[in-house]
């Protein structure tokens, strides 16, 4: 196995990302770190809009840590975060989050409406009436994947894929422009697994940016337009066809990627 | 009972009306303040605060004194509570956030310390020359006893200012309570939600000292939240009915202790909403006990009825007691285990059924629909009729099972 080394990006400054003015959320020099031990260190990234980006590494690469810190979720210990080219604080409302499903208490007392509904608390404030159109608007995003049947259903009694879906429709309900979610994909059934790709797919031809925290990589090539390999440091960052292949897999998973397992992957060597 | 019976309707003396009024408000501001408290998962924090009152009960008392004014004004009191109060909560954010420790320990830490150095104090002031009859260990459990009309504004005025406040701060609690992350990410300050929802807590319990004392307060704000959860699915209502609960505990409480003497105001409010908590636990439709045992058994028995009917189909023997006991129950067997003329009609329905299901999933590759199949819902709550019709048509027409059909 030979040394990694061109398409890869160096963790120094000369060989970061060049910027990209139309980028939905880059990153400058994002580092964030538990203790003195950094999670994170120094990354730069580029998401573009109207496109599909999925962030690959292996576990404990700070996959979700990244989007957490760019979100202000966890706190960074230094790095620059803009959204359309603006700071973030002043553009939350054009972002939807998606965390993990593990991140909640299922058995919280409220119904699958009022889960989608929370994504309208931003743009109705502390006393604003959740009016009858809000709620319709809410319904219409439980249709879009596949709940609209399950609205008045407490959260408890769903099952994993179908609490995943409820958790887009509540992104979808803040109509924002860029969505981030965090292995959507994760433990969800095959219908879901489609139901969640094609609103997703649905998103990017409407030109809003999505980036998928993503742990399959059998379904990298099929979903996303661009990759973003990280552990710890940026690996690579590019359109899948180009940047998705053996030699940054291997950069980036190290001796933990079979070869076999590579193989299995169909790639097609950069041009 | 009819001391009991007066107190309730408020005429067993100014004082008793007064408590009772006051411990209904306060149960009401404690149930609804509570709330995001129980859903927020940190019920013992606010223990750790309520102890944390004393040193600063005892602190007020002196200061007042040395100051030449009445060591017992209970607005300075309740003042100085919420100062040691407030040390507390953020010794205990402070170690839980910069330190090793994990909460559970801060709270213990901070808990017993400040205690224990809150008694110190108490023993101080016993010593004073005024301090003797400050009776200030009353605010351990709480005392009504000399209760004034002024206590009781004061109960009321700052309990409806934590409910409205509570109201107000609905939303983003909620968001911050279900979920934290994502409540970060759309931009709302989750650590000063959550110093606001201390806040709240340590505003109920100063103004509850008096009534129901430092050590039992933790109760007021937790019990009546938790009982109320087994009565709704909608966090919005939970903060109405944890209110009621609790004004219910208070008033009840205040009446039954007001109607024999010595009865001890507080640990009977809270003895009150422990039983209606027991009541919840049990009766409650959706999530108490009896209602789950009850729904296990129906769930038990369709199973054991269906396992009967397909041996009765395949004419298998049945030895299994509860299975035997269901079908005799229903008339589908006879008491020497034959199947009765309405046993064999099931048994070859059930089997009918099963082959139905077969066909429907050769047909139908939508997992939306067969995925439905469990062996108890019926067939007909999930396909048409004219397309059971269908999967008849390729069975065959029903074959006839036994001398059934």
């Amino acid at each position: 196995m030979t040394e990694p080394s061109v398409t890869l990006a160096a963790s120094g400054g000369q060989a970061a990302a060049p910027a990209r003015p139309d980028a939905a959320l880059s990153l400058r020099g994002l580092t964030v770190s538990y203790g003195e031990k950094p999670a994170v260190f120094s990354v730069d990234a580029a998401f573009p809009a109207g496109e599909m980006t999925a962030i690959i590494g292996p576990n404990g690469a700070g996959k979700s840590t990244l989007l957490k810190a760019a979100l202000g979720v966890i706190p960074r210990l230094s790095g620059e975060v803009s959204v359309f080219g603006q700071p973030i604080e002043t553009v939350r409302g054009r972002i939807a989050y998606v965390p993990q499903r593990a991140s909640v208490d299922w058995d919280f007392p409220t119904t699958v409406i009022d889960v989608v509904m929370m994504g309208l608390y931003r743009q109705v404030g502390l006393l604003g009436r959740l009016t009858g159109a809000l709620k319709a608007r809410a319904l219409s995003c439980l249709d879009r994947v596949g709940m609209a049947s399950f609205a008045d259903r407490q959260i408890g009694q769903l099952s994993g894929g179908q609490q995943q879906r409820v958790f887009l429709a509540r992104a979808l309900a803040q109509d924002a422009d860029l969505y981030l979610l965090d292995e959507p994909f994760a433990g969800v059934d095959a219908a879901t697994e489609r139901a969640i790709i094609d609103v997703l797919k649905a998103l990017k031809a409407e030109g809003k940016a999505v980036v998928c925290v993503h742990h399959d990589l059998a379904t990298v090539r099929d979903y996303f337009d661009n990759v973003f390999m990280i552990n710890v440091r940026r690996i690579a960052e590019g359109p899948v066809r180009t940047t998705f292949n053996g030699e940054t897999l291997n950069a980036t998973y190290g001796g933990r990627l079979a070869a076999t397992h590579i193989d299995q992957l169909n790639l097609v060597e950069g041009a | 009972m009819t001391p009991l019976i007066e107190a309730l309707l408020l005429q067993a003396g100014y004082n008793a009306a007064l408590v009772a009024v006051g411990a209904a408000l306060l149960g009401f501001a404690a149930g609804a303040a509570g709330t995001f408290l129980f859903l927020r998962k940190r019920a013992l924090v606010s223990d750790a605060v309520a102890h944390a009152t004393l040193p600063g009960v005892g602190l007020a008392f002196i200061a007042m004194v040395w100051l030449g004014g009445d060591g017992r004004n209970l607005l300075g009191l309740l003042a100085g509570s919420a100062v040691t109060a407030g040390i507390g909560l953020l010794a205990v954010e402070w170690m839980t956030r910069r330190t090793r420790l994990s909460e559970d320990a801060a709270i213990g830490a901070v808990l017993s310390v400040f205690f224990g150095l809150g008694i110190v104090i108490l023993t101080v002031i016993q010593t004073m020359s005024s301090g003797r009859q400050a009776g200030l260990e009353s605010f351990l459990l709480g005392s009504t006893a000399g209760m004034l009309f002024q206590d009781a504004i004061v109960i009321a005025v700052g309990g409806s200012l934590a409910v409205l406040a509570t109201w107000v701060m609905r939303r983003p609690m909620t968001l911050v309570a279900f979920d934290a992350e994502y409540a970060a990410a759309s931009g709302v300050n989750v650590p000063g939600i959550d110093r606001l929802m201390m806040a709240l807590v340590m505003a109920v319990t100063v103004i509850g000292l008096k009534i129901v004392g430092l050590i039992l307060i933790v109760a007021m704000l937790i019990i009546p939240p938790v009982t109320a959860r087994f009565w709704t699915e909608r966090s919005q209502s939970l903060i109405w009915y944890a209110g009621g609960i609790g004004a219910v505990s208070g008033y009840l409480g205040a009446a039954l202790s007001a109607s024999a003497p010595d009865l001890p105001t507080g640990p009977i409010i809270v003895l009150v909403a422990a039983g209606l908590f027991l009541l919840s636990l049990f009766l409650a439709p959706a999530r108490g006990v009896a209602a789950a045992v009850f729904r296990h058994r129906r769930f038990q028995r369709k199973v054991h009825r269906r396992q009967g009917l397909l041996a009765l189909a395949r004419q298998e023997p049945i030895h299994d007691e509860l299975t035997l006991r269901v079908l005799r129950g229903e008339g589908l067997i006879r008491a020497d285990g034959v199947a009765t003329e309405t046993g064999r009609a099931q048994a070859a329905k059930i089997a009918r059924d099963e082959r139905r299901w077969d066909v429907a999933r050769e047909i139908h590759q939508d997992t939306g629909l067969t995925g439905r199949y469990d062996g108890l819902t019926p067939i007909e709550d999930v396909f048409a009729p004219d397309e059971i019709a269908e999967f008849d048509s390729r069975i065959g027409g029903p074959r006839a099972i036994g001398e059934g059909l």
